[in-house]
């Protein structure tokens, strides 16, 4: 290695926030905010500093699989605009130390998962790490245009596993509603998302359905997924998790949902170049409310269960 | 032989290693934090195996 070189990765340091980005930071924000639903929706009453700890440990793990999944992508990262200022591309830390800090953290995490709530817990952060890392990043997302929904499957276990963090029990049907929520939701959220970032996944050659199938196809996707996700999301009112205030944030949010779909639907690549992707722009950021409002009906539903008022 | 604390690279990492530092910190309060909980928890049972006696209640006979 000569001077030059020396001076050059002596001005890339990485920095506490370069390892921090790693972990994915507003992924864990959702891995937490659903983990503490699932936690908090549970019947079961958890102790403050254990019910902390257990989300803690979790949000690490989740970081953990973040990490590992951009020391494999790093490649594609950096030809994707969205992705290239991520800290491997940007040059700030080797592909190799991503993949030290990915490992581990995915071994802390899942060890004092299983200490701090219990062995099923722990059991089932370290499916899910190697779920997101081994089938998804490293098998099917380069391999099948069907990547996203597998890869939502992933994101979508933090809520069964906060109400395992609870209970330790599994075999309930309310964990696994939403599971499917996020599950049927990642779908057309991340479609949207390719529809108007459309030379990313082209130049990284990931074969999204917008690459694989055509726009039109993925257009069609996305309103047969709304549509199931729209059953889903209302029938849910009508669980031991739902109750009047989750009625009515469903069926507003999903006719709203629904509208957004349709109006991708009913649309062409003309129409989308006049407006910039306007109305896919417009659908994605209504996917973020959209989750976050269905969790947060959840929680209500649950925080007002003690003084009488949710459920049915 | 003099020691040299301050190295060049204490310098330049300085700020990571704090942050390093501050963490393990916390987690070790947080595993001590921890632990009390469980430890004084009304569910708290020492198991079996290990106990060797404590907390076992042994039956006084009367001698009459």
């Amino acid at each position: 290695m000569t001077d030059v070189t020396n001076v050059q990765s002596f001005e890339n340091e990485p920095q506490l926030g370069d390892y921090y980005a790693l972990l994915k930071p507003r992924v864990m924000q959702l891995v937490v905010f659903t983990a503490v639903v699932g936690m908090l929706a549970a019947p079961v009453a958890v102790n403050p500093v254990v019910g902390f700890a257990s989300i803690l440990f979790l949000a690490i793990g989740a970081g953990a699989s973040g990490a590992l999944n951009m020391w494999w992508d790093a490649d594609i990262d950096a030809i994707m605009k969205r992705t290239a200022k991520r800290p491997i591309p940007a040059g700030k830390v080797t592909a190799q130390s991503a993949m030290y800090l990915g490992v581990a953290l995915s071994g802390l995490s899942v060890m004092m998962l299983s200490l701090s709530a219990n062995l099923l817990a722990g059991f089932m952060l370290a499916f899910t790490i190697f779920f997101y890392v081994v089938p998804y990043s490293m098998w099917l997302k380069r391999s099948t245009p069907q990547n996203i929904v597998i890869g939502g499957a992933a994101g979508a276990f933090p809520p069964v596993i906060g109400w395992i963090i609870a209970t330790g029990d599994i075999l309930v049907l309310e964990p696994w509603l939403m599971f499917a929520l996020i599950f049927m939701w990642t779908p057309p959220h991340f479609w949207a998302l390719a529809l108007f970032m459309r030379n990313d996944y082209d130049d990284a050659k990931v074969p999204m359905l917008t690459v694989t199938h055509g726009r039109r196809s993925t257009r069609n996707h996305i309103l047969a997924y709304t549509v199931l996700l729209v059953i889903l999301a209302v029938a849910t009112a009508f669980t031991g998790i739902g109750g009047w205030v989750y009625l009515t944030t469903a069926v507003v949010l999903n006719a709203l949902f629904l509208k957004g779909a349709y109006d991708i639907w009913k649309r062409d690549e003309e129409m989308c170049e006049v407006d910039n992707f306007a109305v896919e722009r417009k659908f994605f950021r209504l996917s973020l409310w959209y989750l976050f409002a269905h969790f947060f009906a959840i929680l209500a539903e649950a925080a007002l269960k003690p003084i009488g008022f949710g459920g049915w | 032989m003099a020691l040299r604390p301050e190295h060049e690279i204490h310098t330049r990492r300085k700020s990571l290693n704090i942050g390093v530092g501050l963490m393990l910190g916390s987690f070790v309060l947080l595993v001590m934090l921890l632990t009390y909980t469980k430890i004084t928890s009304a569910e708290f049972q020492i198991p079996a195996s290990a106990a060797k006696g404590v907390g076992q209640q042994i039956p006084v006979q009367e001698s009459n």
